[in-house]
């Protein structure tokens, strides 16, 4: 014989849970068309060096405001298209500009970097989008962009893409651990 | 208490609901009504539907009035008759409806086979040819012409001749779209990596509105375009001025709304032909000034709605592809007197 009280309490802890599942599916679901993420001080938190007066400190980590954002991870995978990221990055393996779907990154691969290499550009042919994206949309193409080595989650990852397919889609993708080396640029 | 069982009178009644049809028919004439024909196909669709119509309210009503009789005969005679006579009769009564209903059903599947024949039959070689693209949530339309640099390329307006048919070519960019102008056509389905053809033809001049009849997302409610029917002459003086780039600024403030057009986030997305714009991902902007709507449909084209639609058009068309963007009011003028000189 099982003990009402049991009974109700693994009830009411089901419930709770399930709640908190929905919650979470709530965040990755929510459409955000009029909001101005903190993408304006971004382009100047990152140092372009380690060196610095004094102890170094830790940076403040600046998170991508999209990484648990399913909608617009996928509006950054449009305006990834969009905006002809792939035009030199191709689908995520690279040919004029550098693969963006590997573990090396040039010029560092957390959101803070990614979001100051498109609006700053970088030598040997990155162009600066300053002034021509919206940080909104810019801080989209970044959570996209993280997606294309599985540095997401794969609920937020896109599933399918607009083209043929010729790649393993983001969410299907394992994470690759950006190497502490940076890599080589494309000569 | 009296004039309330005064107003409840079977006459009172009857004067209401014919003041509501009447309301109702009022709302059939219009610029979006596939009951106020001005097209061909428009013509016989609307047809079929007033013989659907006339044919379902006189069975209707003769079915409700057999209802009555029977309710009414059933409290005169106590006793239901159940005599073998009485049985035939109504086996006779049973056998006559189901063969009148197949007739009926058999003349609606005529006519509806040869309304759906004459509405594809019509096809010209001196057809104007436009290929409409469908995006969420707007319409690109491109009159063809086999000198590509006749091509033009316009949104969310087109317009045609009176009395010549129009080949539209379709297809869609992203979702499943509808193309839908009540007053001149029936409904075709525009399809990603597919090209579905359909004809149309306007016999008097007027504007008609269209809308997207295939639900296609967060704004679909939003995706309307016009149909200007003009003269031939009207129409040519219109395609010619179409085909022209778009007018250079005639002062300071105008060159100044250029310049903040050409480097900021619009130069991204839009095309205004004769200038270094020419991105094709949003509506082509050439001559947006002479275009009677902005955002497919949704506002009236003036100064006013044009800002708001600049500055937030999320809080216009939430979920729209266009972003909001940071100018100051200084800018805003400017750019949007520019945007006005693009007639």
């Amino acid at each position: 014989m099982l003990d009402l009280r049991v009974v109700r309490h693994i009830v009411v802890g089901l419930t709770a849970i399930l709640f908190a599942l929905a919650a979470s599916g709530c965040v990755r679901e929510q459409r955000r068309f009029r909001e101005i993420p903190p993408g304006a001080t971004a382009a100047t938190a990152v140092r372009q060096t380690e060196l610095q007066p004094g102890q170094p400190q830790p940076e403040e980590q600046i998170k991508g405001p999209y990484d648990e954002n399913a909608y617009a991870v996928s509006e950054g995978q449009r305006l990834y298209e969009w905006y002809n990221c792939v035009g030199c990055h191709m689908h995520g393996g690279g040919n004029i500009g550098p693969p963006l779907m590997d573990d090396k990154w040039i010029y560092g691969g957390s959101p803070e970097n990614i979001f100051d290499t498109i609006i700053e550009g970088r030598p040997n042919g990155m162009p600066s989008y300053r002034g021509r994206m919206p940080n909104q949309q810019v801080w989209q193409i970044v959570a996209y962009v993280r997606s294309m080595s599985g540095q997401l989650s794969k609920d937020v990852s896109p599933g399918r893409t607009d083209d043929m397919n010729v790649k393993t889609v983001e969410q299907s993708k394992g994470k690759e651990q950006p190497t502490t080396k940076p890599a080589e640029h494309p000569q | 208490m009296k004039t309330a069982t005064k107003q409840l009178r079977p006459g009172r009644c009857l004067a209401l609901v014919c003041a509501a049809s009447v309301l109702l028919c009022s709302g059939c004439a219009g610029v979006q009504s596939a009951l106020d024909p001005a097209g061909l196909q428009a013509h016989r669709i609307s047809r079929l539907w007033w013989l659907m119509f006339w044919v379902c309210l006189s069975v209707f009503v003769i079915v409700m009035g057999a209802l009555g009789y029977a309710l009414w005969r059933s409290r005169r005679r106590e006793r239901v008759a159940t005599e073998p006579e009485a049985e035939r009769s109504m086996t006779r009564w049973v056998t006559g409806a189901v063969v009148v209903s197949a007739a009926i059903l058999f003349i609606l599947l005529i006519a509806d086979f040869s309304t759906g024949r004459a509405i594809t039959s019509l096809e010209s070689s001196d057809a104007v040819m436009i290929k409409v693209t469908g995006h969420q949530w707007w319409w690109e339309f491109t009159y063809d012409d086999p000198v590509p640099s006749q091509q033009v390329t316009t949104a969310n307006e087109i317009h045609i001749p009176v009395g010549r048919p129009v080949r539209l070519e379709m297809t869609s960019h992203d979702v499943i779209h509808s193309f839908w102008v009540p007053n001149l056509h029936g409904k075709t389905d525009l399809l990603v990596g597919h090209q579905t053809v359909t004809w149309l033809q306007a016999d008097r001049p007027g504007t008609y509105r269209g809308q997207c009849a295939e639900y296609c997302g967060h704004q679909h409610a939003h995706m309307a375009l016009l149909v200007v029917a003009e003269p031939p002459e009207d129409f040519k003086a219109w395609l010619d001025h179409e085909r022209l780039p778009a007018a250079d600024p005639s002062n300071d403030e105008q060159r100044r709304g250029r310049q903040i057009f050409l480097t900021r986030a619009w130069v991204m997305c839009h095309q205004i032909r004769g200038t270094d714009a020419g991105a094709r991902s949003g509506p082509d902007l050439t001559h947006l000034a002479s275009r009677q709507t902005i955002a497919a449909g949704t506002l009236p084209n003036n100064r006013g709605n044009l800002g708001g639609w600049v500055v937030d058009s999320q809080g216009i068309k939430p979920g729209n592809k266009m972003p909001p963007n940071e100018l100051s009011g200084e800018e805003l003028q400017a750019l949007l007197s520019y945007l006005e000189s693009l007639k």
